[in-house]
């Protein structure tokens, strides 16, 4: 057996593992990303099925108004639009415009769920309820879930705020930074493709 | 396999139409296929693992040895070809067997409609106007094409002596295309589990000569019950092992309303906010006022149930 | 205040129930006394329930496993006795009621609450030594996960004692599992203890994912990954791609239950068949990520018993990518019968048989490693060639449900059950017992006894065909699944055969906690002080067991498929070094256990409409998941001096140990 003492000479090489640069966390995180891509597939996938079960209910001709959607859409574009200036400042190392640059993003958030809220609330009272038919539960389910997704962000948008402020940008808040914005855009792509095919295609 | 043909308990084994006869050709030919692979697999597995044991030291051993193509050709090479041959015939009986697919015959087929009702079955013979619960009769050597559907959750038609199960589901119709070649009283069932009731979801399917047929047609008009809008409404309550039943009339188009879920007063069916069904019932003059007795469609039971 | 909740939910009057409960409470005092007598709190605590370390919780995960296939399987054999009695008129000693409930909870519990922990469990504790990582990629969101799991649990348990579970067997088919044909709660039950779980089992899999691709030691490309890190790899990439699909029907049933929709109801436009569609795209490759880990314990075992590397390993890699990627395009073969075209029914019924040849060629693989070895029949080997016989039947039988014309009068029989039995008990429980008879000392530092695992072995192996060929038999007489009484007395022997069978698969259980227990008692004349007790081939025999926190002092260096093996062929196994540097390593804590929590009393309000404590749940999560972001203490740096002081501790014996013995100690011992 060979006994002799070996030196070390990768001693440099195991420090990296847990001195995580970010690809690790943005790797899991894009794989997240594709998970919850999943899941909207499974909705819009249950969408298309139930798309023509209006049970004697309204069809989506009857409900969507497109120029309040169009709206909503314009206010998820420009709020991705913001993200990206509040990203760009945050390689600039811009900490001030990076909050306010985030701000901005959270308030056009913001606008975007109570605009959906209102949506929602004024077509249940309506009678379009998502108890009403097959593809009413379809999407309320499918835009609702869509909705808490933004939700979620605008949650994760307030602690960056106060992450930044109180540490800066830093290595772990520009990793989560990252990450965030990597989620937001997922939202505005997905919002896309309920605008498309939930939207327009079931008016036109 | 032989021993198990033996036994005439093995329903599946033994059938008695053409469907099931295929089905068990099937059976039995893709079994023996496979053997062709499985029952080497599991010889050499016990023998190697014997021959090359740590203690028998006369054996070879090849400690670096971890790759032939030869073997590994072979490997992939028998799998595949066996499935090959599987998948053609698999192609082939998929098709034959078609549950959709009406029997090749000169002889008329009988239609029976069936119904998987919370926890009995309900068949209706549109073209003679009766209906039975839980029994069930055709002529030998006749085709008999069910269209069946439920009128509450998910269950299974089967009858396992005559082949083919397929399911019945609420709001939607599955047909089925069955013979018998032999008469004799045949256990049919649900085969999907459906609920509490579940275990006594049995009927019994009696294939019989043409005039046993007729006499089982007559039977059932004989019945005092008619299966109007209440009665079935009634019937549609849930109940467990429901005795044989028979009626003498059906209310027409029965098996579409249920189908399409218009039937005005079903809990489980939709607002009734075209009442339709309804009015489609009184103009065709059915006295809505008989209904309630299940039980009194039952007098006739006891003589069926064997 | 307590929603649904009332002390009528509890079932007082069901004998059975209640004396379960009794045994409950008296075990779970004489534990919780122990503890506090003990002292022992504030070690759980600290030690386990905090803890980050991959191998902690791949032991919690086990033990929890374990736990629930006691559970699981009084269940199973609940079922069996029932049936045993209930022939004829006889009625048996279960009504439909709690019948219905024992088969939907055996068929949950032991896919999610056995297979899948105890599957996990071991991916956790092997995965990140056998690519010589000192962690996986997210500590905290491996605790997480845990207890996310461990929140399943306790609801599912709670539903024996505190309302109801599901009737509606293990899938929870709609529409009977719609709120109008199951009001009760325990459809509730299975819904959030699947989801909460669900979501552990989903955040797993990105972790493994990412330690898999990223983690590796230096030199190990993946054509140099040891088989079973190879199979958890394609196992974890299935998980995160049929997860959410899970996630999503059963959120879909939820809104159903919930908020009134209309998704699978009988009425107002509901397509019930959507959800058997959908269940089945998550169900199918859910066989194949408890299936594929298992394979891989089958081939490192009969690779390291037979003195040999593993015949075709390319072949082997190959076919788990295979299966993997196939496992998605069969889920129709589970509902033949729902009536599609003959063309669509044939498709999915050859992509069926397809699976069986890349999965014909590992058994070829095992059979040909075998082949000039030197095959020593330790416990781990016995499993592996029962699993390999007992395998290969069930594969058959499988083959012949996908031709869909025998389908059509096979389905829904006991001939199916049988079928997956085979496949469940043949393969995934064999391989988890193999496994942890493997394994065991690299977690504990100390052998399972041999003796009381081959009885355990061969109690569960004849169990095992006694209880099932039965039911392969009555399956051909038309005897379906799932029924609590049936009228033809001619079944009844059979019922009884299988009853028996059940039996022997307890007495095998039995010797599998005791085998445990003795070996823990004697845990002294069973120590393995080298690491490698079974003459091992990769990395995680290389270090001590059990393996020390940072698992390697220094980062291997990969250069062979089995590595430890060829290190210690050229006897450079064991390197003692002139300097360790120091090693940065996760904090453990307490942040997992608290959201578990928290979603244990989300899921606990959803289940009895207790809004105001579902609330709380989820703002509870939500804030310890926000508090533990701010969290920036989160790790720290193990001495260098400290490293070699404890590798000093191990490597100096051992040394001397090697001295003496020679180049591989354990394997000559063994052999």
């Amino acid at each position: 057996m060979n006994t002799s003492v070996i030196t070390a000479g990768h001693d440099v090489a195991g420090h990296h593992e847990h001195h995580d640069d970010g690809s690790k966390t943005l790797l899991g995180f894009w794989i997240y990303l594709m998970s919850d891509c999943l899941i909207f597939s499974g909705l819009f996938a249950t969408f298309a099925v139930m798309a023509h079960s209006y049970a004697g209910g309204p069809t989506g001709k009857e409900i969507f108004d497109l120029k309040y959607v169009l709206g909503e859409t314009m206010l998820l574009l420009v709020s991705s639009f913001t993200f990206g200036m509040a990203m760009l400042n945050m390689h600039a190392g811009r900490r001030g415009k990076v909050l306010a640059w985030l701000a901005i993003t959270f308030l056009f958030g913001a606008a975007f769920v109570g605009m959906e809220i209102h949506e929602f609330v004024h077509l249940i009272h309506e009678g379009a309820g998502p108890d009403r038919s097959a593809f009413l539960s379809a999407y309320f389910t499918l835009v609702g879930t869509h909705g808490l997704h933004v939700t979620c962000g605008l949650i994760w948008i307030v602690v960056m705020l106060d992450m930044v402020r109180r540490y800066g940008l830093d290595g772990l808040v520009r990793r989560r930074l990252s990450c965030l914005s990597l989620f937001w855009h997922f939202l505005d792509v997905i919002w896309i493709c309920v605008f498309t095919f939930v939207y327009l295609h079931g008016v036109l | 396999m032989a021993v198990f043909l033996a036994g005439c308990n093995m329903e599946v084994l033994s059938p008695k139409g053409d469907v099931g006869m295929h089905e068990k050709n099937l059976i039995l030919i893709a079994l023996g296929l496979m053997s062709v692979v499985v029952i080497p697999v599991i010889v050499l597995t016990l023998w190697f693992a014997w021959r090359y044991r740590a203690s028998n030291t006369k054996a070879t051993y090849a400690p670096k040895w971890s790759h032939s193509t030869r073997i590994e050709a072979v490997m992939w090479g028998i799998p595949c070809v066996i499935i090959a041959i599987l998948a053609v015939i698999t192609w082939r009986s998929t098709h034959a067997l078609d549950p959709y697919k009406p029997l090749v015959s000169d002889v008329k087929p009988v239609t029976i409609e069936a119904v998987a009702m919370d926890w009995k079955w309900l068949f209706i013979y549109p073209d003679y106007g009766v209906a039975s619960v839980n029994q069930i009769a055709f002529p030998v050597d006749t085709p008999v094409n069910f269209r069946i559907t439920s009128a509450t959750v998910m269950n299974a038609f089967f009858i396992p002596q005559l082949g083919s199960q397929i399911y019945a589901m609420a709001g939607m119709q599955t047909k089925l295309h069955l013979i018998a070649r032999e008469s004799g009283d045949y256990d049919g069932l649900s085969s999907n589990y459906s609920g509490a009731g579940f275990s006594d979801m049995r009927f019994k399917a009696i294939a019989t000569s043409q005039q046993g047929f007729q006499d089982w047609l007559a039977k059932a008009k004989a019945s005092a019950a008619t299966l109007d809008l209440p009665t079935y409404q009634a019937l549609e309550q849930p109940s467990e092992k429901v005795p044989v039943s028979y009626y003498a009339t059906v209310a027409p188009d029965l098996f579409e309303d249920i189908l399409h879920k218009d039937m005005g007063g079903n809990p489980a069916g939709d607002k009734p906010t075209e009442g339709a069904p309804m009015k489609d019932m009184s103009m065709q003059g059915m006295p809505t006022h008989e209904g309630v007795a299940v039980a009194a469609s039952h007098n006739d039971h006891a003589k069926a149930a064997e | 205040m307590f929603g649904k909740l009332s002390l009528s939910s509890i079932p007082f009057d069901q004998p059975i129930v209640m004396g379960t409960l009794l045994m409950v409470a008296i075990g779970g005092a004489a534990l919780f006394g122990g503890i506090t007598y003990f002292r022992k709190w504030g070690y759980l605590w600290n030690e386990w329930f905090t803890t980050v370390d991959h191998k902690k919780i791949g032991v919690m995960y086990v033990i929890l496993a374990l736990v629930m296939l006691l559970r699981g399987f009084a269940d199973a054999i609940m079922m069996r006795g029932q049936q045993a009695l209930a022939a004829g008129g006889a009625q048996g000693y279960l009504p439909p009621h709690h019948f219905d409930q024992i088969f939907s909870a055996h068929g949950t519990i032991m896919i999610f609450f056995m297979a899948m922990p105890f599957i996990v469990g071991l991916m956790n504790l092997v995965v990140p030594l056998q690519i010589g990582a000192r962690d996986v990629a997210y500590p905290f969101l491996n605790s997480l996960s845990f207890w996310l799991t461990a929140s399943g649990v306790v609801l599912i348990m709670l539903s024996l004692f505190v309302g109801e579970f599901s009737t509606t067997g293990w899938l929870a088919y709609p529409p009977l599992s719609e709120l109008q044909f199951s009001p009760g709660v325990g459809v509730d039950y299975y819904i959030w203890a699947l989801q909460l779980s669900g979501l552990g089992t989903t955040l797993s899999g990105i972790n493994f994912i990412v330690t898999i691709l990223r983690m590796r030691a230096p030199g190990m490309t993946l054509m140099k990954m040891p088989v079973f890190s190879w199979t958890a790899l394609v196992t974890n990439v299935l998980i995160v791609a049929a997860f959410p699909v899970l996630t999503v029907t059963l959120a879909l049933l939820g809104a159903d239950r919930y908020l009134g929709m209309h998704f699978f109801t009988n009425d107002l436009g509901g397509n019930a068949m959507m959800y058997v569609n959908l269940i089945w795209i998550w169900g199918h490759p859910e066989v194949y990520i408890l299936v594929l880990p298992c394979f891989g314990v089958f081939s490192e075992i009969i690779s390291t018993f037979s003195g040999k590397p593993l015949f075709g390993y390319k072949s082997m890699v190959w076919a788990t990518v295979a299966i993997g990627g196939l496992s998605f395009l069969v889920w129709l073969h589970h509902f033949f019968t729902m009536g599609s075209g003959a063309n669509v029914n044939a498709f999915f019924g050859i992509a069926t048989m397809v699976i069986s040849i890349p999965t014909g060629v590992k058994v070829f693989n095992w059979l040909f490693t075998m082949y000039r070895g030197r095959v020593r029949f330790t416990v781990p080997v016995l499993w592996t060639i029962g699993f390999m016989v007992t395998f290969v039947i069930g594969g058959m039988t499988g083959v012949l449900l996908a031709v869909p014309g025998a389908d059509f009068v096979l389905h829904n029989s006991l001939f199916l059950i049988a079928h997956f039995h085979n496949m469940i008990i043949g393969g995934v429980v064999f391989g988890c017992l193999a496994a942890l008879n493997f394994w065991f000392p690299k977690a504990t530092g100390f052998k399972l006894e041999e003796r009381w695992g081959k009885w355990s072995f061969w109690c569960w192996l004849v169990g095992f065909y006694v209880a099932f060929v039965p039911l392969y038999l009555l399956g051909f007489m038309g005897a379906t699944r799932r029924m609590q009484h049936y009228d033809n007395v001619a079944w009844q022997p059979y019922f009884v055969v299988a009853l028996i069978g059940a039996v022997i698969i307890m007495a095998g259980i039995g010797f599998t906690v005791l085998q445990i227990a003795v070996s823990i008692r004697n845990r002294d004349s069973n120590r393995d002080l080298t690491g490698d007790p079974w003459g091992g081939r990769t990395l995680e025999w290389a270090t001590s067991s059990p393996a020390p926190f940072y698992n390697f002092a220094v980062e291997p260096q990969i250069t062979e498929l089995d590595q430890f093996w060829a290190d210690k062929e050229h006897k450079r196994a064991y390197p003692r070094h002139a300097h360790y540097a120091d090693i940065h390593m996760p904090r453990n804590t307490g942040v997992g256990v608290v959201m578990g929590g928290f979603a244990t009393l989300l899921g606990f309000g959803l289940i009895w409409h207790i809004w105001w404590l579902a609330i709380l749940g989820l703002v509870g999560m939500v804030g310890s998941f926000v508090v533990r972001a701010y969290d920036r203490d989160v790790d720290y740096y193990v001495p260098g001096a400290e490293v070699e002081k404890i590798e000093r501790e191990r490597l100096v014996p051992l040394h001397k140990l090697i001295d003496q013995v020679g180049a591989a100690p354990a394997e000559q011992k063994v052999a």
